[in-house]
């Protein structure tokens, strides 16, 4: 049995996958079924869903429809969660792994800063450093990743801690391998996995984080995002509040899509120990 | 004198890896009342089994035939009232977040119907008999400031706070330096004998077993391999095993009594 | 207690670099910012270039970075965060104004988190593997899995509008004149959607942290022995299996402080309570990035006063806390 097939076994890891699937699908279709720039006007306004079938889930107060605005939310979504989680790691790996392996005054001053990060609010750090440099995708993902490459950088250096006693590394250094060689390519590598089951959580916390900041008006100004669907809903939260739960239902269940699959990943690999 | 506790052709399976695994097998035992009885016997002969099927404390996936009565109690017992039970690791057996005192108390209170103050005075009395220095002042203490030996002196005052009548000692001294065991073992001796108690004395060490009871019980692979008074088992051991177990012990020691 | 004032000193102690790095770290995200206090200014009031430069002198704009930071923190050692143009006043005035709402919704969306999770992690961690275990903990996994904004915007929706159970915004009706019990009862029932939105975000994490240290306790020897010695299972379920399981959750709540925080901006600007969320999103709206920055500053501190209260906690909930520095 493969670990994919073992995987799809759980229930977690079934609907998680069906949901993720169902995600990534909407992400990548949007283009195709919506060709259209979802910030142009498809109809009348306030348009209720189920009325007219060529706007299934209507329109917004500026006639916008809602369903194309859910597809290219998706991307954008997509897009910002996977980019930030990829940076998060990867800065909270390097970190992590010069703290760790450094030792001394490296990894006193690495770890205080990452005190410093954890101490500050991280959705009010994103906050002030997509206001300060300005809104675009790219700022948004920085932004989600400065709050978010502590807990990586913490498992990973308690990771290395624990593999740079061991043989190989000693016989690297033997070998007369410099040391951020043999930080970075022995040592990390083996740290990686534990830094790599934060994965899901980092996703779905990012994808969370965005569709905050996009609340608030600090997302990507050229681009649909489900968060400033919500707000753009909330100012007709009473005649029309559909506009504001319609995104908001496509949040939670990608969010719970997210999660769902790490649990089913954590099952997995639990069973695989037991069974070793 | 009607014997404390029958045990009736006694198994029990485990299931392990998909496999059945028989830690007790037909086994049959008597302990009288206020008979001090050792089970002795290498990791794996089934006597902590043993042990842990009387009190009913094995897990749920292990599977039970055969029968242990009581015919003194006529029903059947209840654990802290009836049986006391010292387990090897006194580090383990105790909330490291509980003082020792209420870890005491609450057995009391559980099976005397005491009220919380008369529980704490018997946690007081018992940790005296235990033989604790200041146990008004230790009563408050926490497992952690304890040594290894004056925390199995708690769990021993924990076990026998509900006034059992018989009380199960598994390994409760091989988790401790040679000394501490000594005094370990004539503690539960003096409080055995004080109270009448029947004790189940569950050892690896041969010598220690002598030491404390009137009847040994040797075990092997699950089995009974033969019981007996302990001066005639170790003057003249029946069986093979028997007699391996006591020629390895007296190549470390010079005598065992 | 001198276990409890050694945890503090030392706690204090190890705050002093960490305050000084987040310091260091505004003061470059102040100086990333285009345009400076002086362009904020003249925004706000007009004025020509001459008055641009005699300000620029004035408020040591026109100095080194280096001086800059000196000046900076000279200014915050004398509890001074500078002024705010929105606002007009002292940014640490604002501040402080704001921030016992803020610890008020912090606090009741802690309690409600808290309590209601660890009790409900109870309740699914008494049973490992049961029926109820695994309906809570998809449950909560569920709830986790919801933005604080938009349970805020539903609960708002069926609860404001439609059954016109509890007000829309705010924290008190204002000049309704009430004092004492009344006035109280009225900042209640406004806080109730607000700490309910915030609140059972987080109760999803008690929740599932009391369920994983439940499953691992009850397989700890001293719950057995707990059944050797005929303890009740009521008494073994709350006394030994969960009293140990409550551990990391305190811990957590240190943890969770600054996230909370966090979310109290979305939570706030929803519900219109003047916090010190809101004023942060009045601050980004605004482009007040001084008093943005000053309530960065403010939080941290808040957090690590928090996270020091929870280890004082901490310390009288687990005996072994500073038991090894004590004998050393």
């Amino acid at each position: 049995m493969t670990i994919i097939h073992r995987f799809l076994k759980t229930p977690e890891g079934l609907a998680g996958a069906l949901l993720l699937a169902a995600f990534v699908l909407v992400a990548l279709a949007a283009p195709f079924f919506f060709p259209r720039d979802p910030l142009s006007i498809a109809g009348p306004a306030l348009l209720r869903p189920f009325q007219d079938w060529s706007l299934p889930l209507g329109t917004d107060r500026l006639g916008r429809d809602v369903l194309a605005g859910i597809f290219h939310g998706a991307r954008t979504s997509l897009a910002v969660s996977l980019a930030a989680a990829a940076a998060s790691i990867a800065v909270g790996a390097i970190v992590g792994t010069l703290a760790g392996f450094g030792g001394g005054w490296t990894d006193e001053v690495l770890m205080r800063i990452t005190d410093a990060f954890q101490t500050v609010p991280g959705f009010l750090l994103a906050l002030a450093f997509v206001s300060v440099v300005g809104p675009s995708l790219g700022v948004v993902v920085a932004a989600i990743a400065l709050s978010a490459w502590t807990g990586p950088a913490r498992i990973a250096r308690a990771e290395v801690l624990s593999i740079r006693e061991r043989d190989y590394v000693a016989s690297a250094r033997v070998a007369g391998m410099h040391p951020l060689e043999i930080a970075f390519r022995e040592v990390l590598p083996n740290a990686l996995p534990p830094v790599l089951a934060l994965a899901s959580v980092i996703v779905a916390q990012a994808i969370l984080v965005e569709a905050a900041l996009s609340f608030l008006g600090l997302g990507d100004p050229n681009r649909v995002t489900w968060g400033g669907m919500i707000a753009e809903g909330r100012t007709v939260l009473r005649s029309a509040p559909f506009l504001s739960i319609v995104p908001g239902i496509a949040l939670v269940l990608t969010v719970l899509g997210v999660y769902l699959a790490g649990e089913g990943a954590v099952e997995t690999a639990a069973k695989r120990r037991s069974l070793a | 004198m009607t014997p404390a506790l029958n045990i009736h052709r006694l198994s029990v399976t485990y299931r392990r890896d998909r496999q059945e695994v028989e830690a007790l097998s037909g086994v049959d035992l008597d302990v009288g009342a206020g008979e001090k009885l050792a089970i002795i016997g290498e990791s794996g002969s089934g006597k902590s089994t043993l042990a842990l099927a009387i009190a009913g404390l094995l897990p749920a996936s292990a599977k039970i035939a055969g029968r242990i009565e009581w015919p003194s109690l006529g029903r059947p017992p209840v654990n802290g009232r009836d049986i006391g039970f010292v387990f090897q690791d006194p580090s383990a057996s105790l909330d490291p977040v509980m003082a020792v005192g209420e870890q005491i108390a609450e057995v009391a209170r559980a099976h005397r119907g005491m009220n919380w103050r008369q529980a704490y005075a018997l946690a007081e009395e018992l940790l005296a008999r235990v033989k604790l220095p200041e146990p008004a002042a230790l009563r408050k203490a926490y497992p952690h400031q304890l040594s290894g030996g004056q925390k199995q002196r708690v769990a021993i005052a924990a076990a026998i706070a509900g006034r059992p009548g018989l009380l199960i000692a598994d390994e409760a001294t091989s988790a401790l330096d040679t000394i501490v065991q000594r005094d370990i073992v004539a503690l539960i001796r003096q409080l055995v004998d004080e109270d009448g108690t029947s004790l189940l004395f569950i050892t690896h060490d041969i010598a220690l077993a002598s030491e404390i009871a009137n009847r040994i019980a040797v075990f092997r692979n699950g089995q009974l391999v033969e019981a007996g008074a302990t001066e005639a088992l170790v003057a003249s051991p029946q069986q093979a095993y028997t007699r391996l177990l006591l020629q390895a012990h007296l190549g470390l020691e010079e005598t065992v009594r | 207690m001198n276990r409890a004032l050694r945890l503090i000193r030392r706690r204090l102690i190890g705050a002093i670099p960490v305050l000084l790095i987040v310091i260091v770290g505004t003061f470059l995200l102040l100086e990333t910012a285009p345009g400076d206090a002086v362009d904020a200014y003249i925004v706000s009031t007009g004025g020509d270039a001459g008055l641009i430069e005699a300000l620029r002198q004035r408020w040591g704009l026109d100095q080194s970075p280096m001086t800059r930071l000196a000046t900076y923190l000279w200014s915050l050692s004398h509890l001074d965060l500078g002024h705010s143009v929105t606002f007009s006043r002292p940014i640490l005035d604002v501040i402080l104004e704001r921030l016992p709402n803020t610890l008020l919704l912090m606090g009741s969306a802690t309690a409600l988190s808290f309590g209601l999770g660890s009790a409900l992690g109870i309740v699914a961690g008494a049973k490992p593997g049961s029926f109820r275990d695994r309906f809570l903990s998809i449950g909560s996994l569920a709830l986790y899995a919801v933005p604080g904004f938009w349970l805020g915007l539903v609960l708002t929706v069926l609860f404001s509008v439609q059954l016109r159970w509890f007000p829309i915004s705010g924290i008190e009706t204002i000049a309704s004149g009430k004092t004492g019990l009344g006035r109280a009862l009225d900042i209640g029932r406004h806080l109730v959607l607000p700490v309910a939105a915030l609140g059972f975000i987080y109760l999803a994490l008690y929740l599932r942290m009391m369920r994983t240290g439940m499953a691992e306790a009850w397989r700890q020897d001293f719950v057995l022995a707990a059944k050797a010695r005929g303890i009740s299972l009521r008494r073994i379920v709350i006394r030994h299996v969960a009293r140990n399981a409550l551990l990391p959750l305190v811990t957590m709540l240190g943890l969770q402080s600054a996230q909370m925080l966090g979310g109290s901006v979305v939570i706030e600007t929803v519900f219109s309570v003047p916090g010190l969320g809101r004023l942060a999103q009045e601050a980004v709206a605004s482009r007040d990035t001084p008093l943005l920055l000053g309530i960065i500053l403010v939080s941290a501190v808040l957090v690590i006063a928090i996270n020091l209260i929870v280890d004082i906690l901490y310390a009288f909930l687990d005996p072994r806390v500073g038991a090894s520095e004590a004998t050393a």
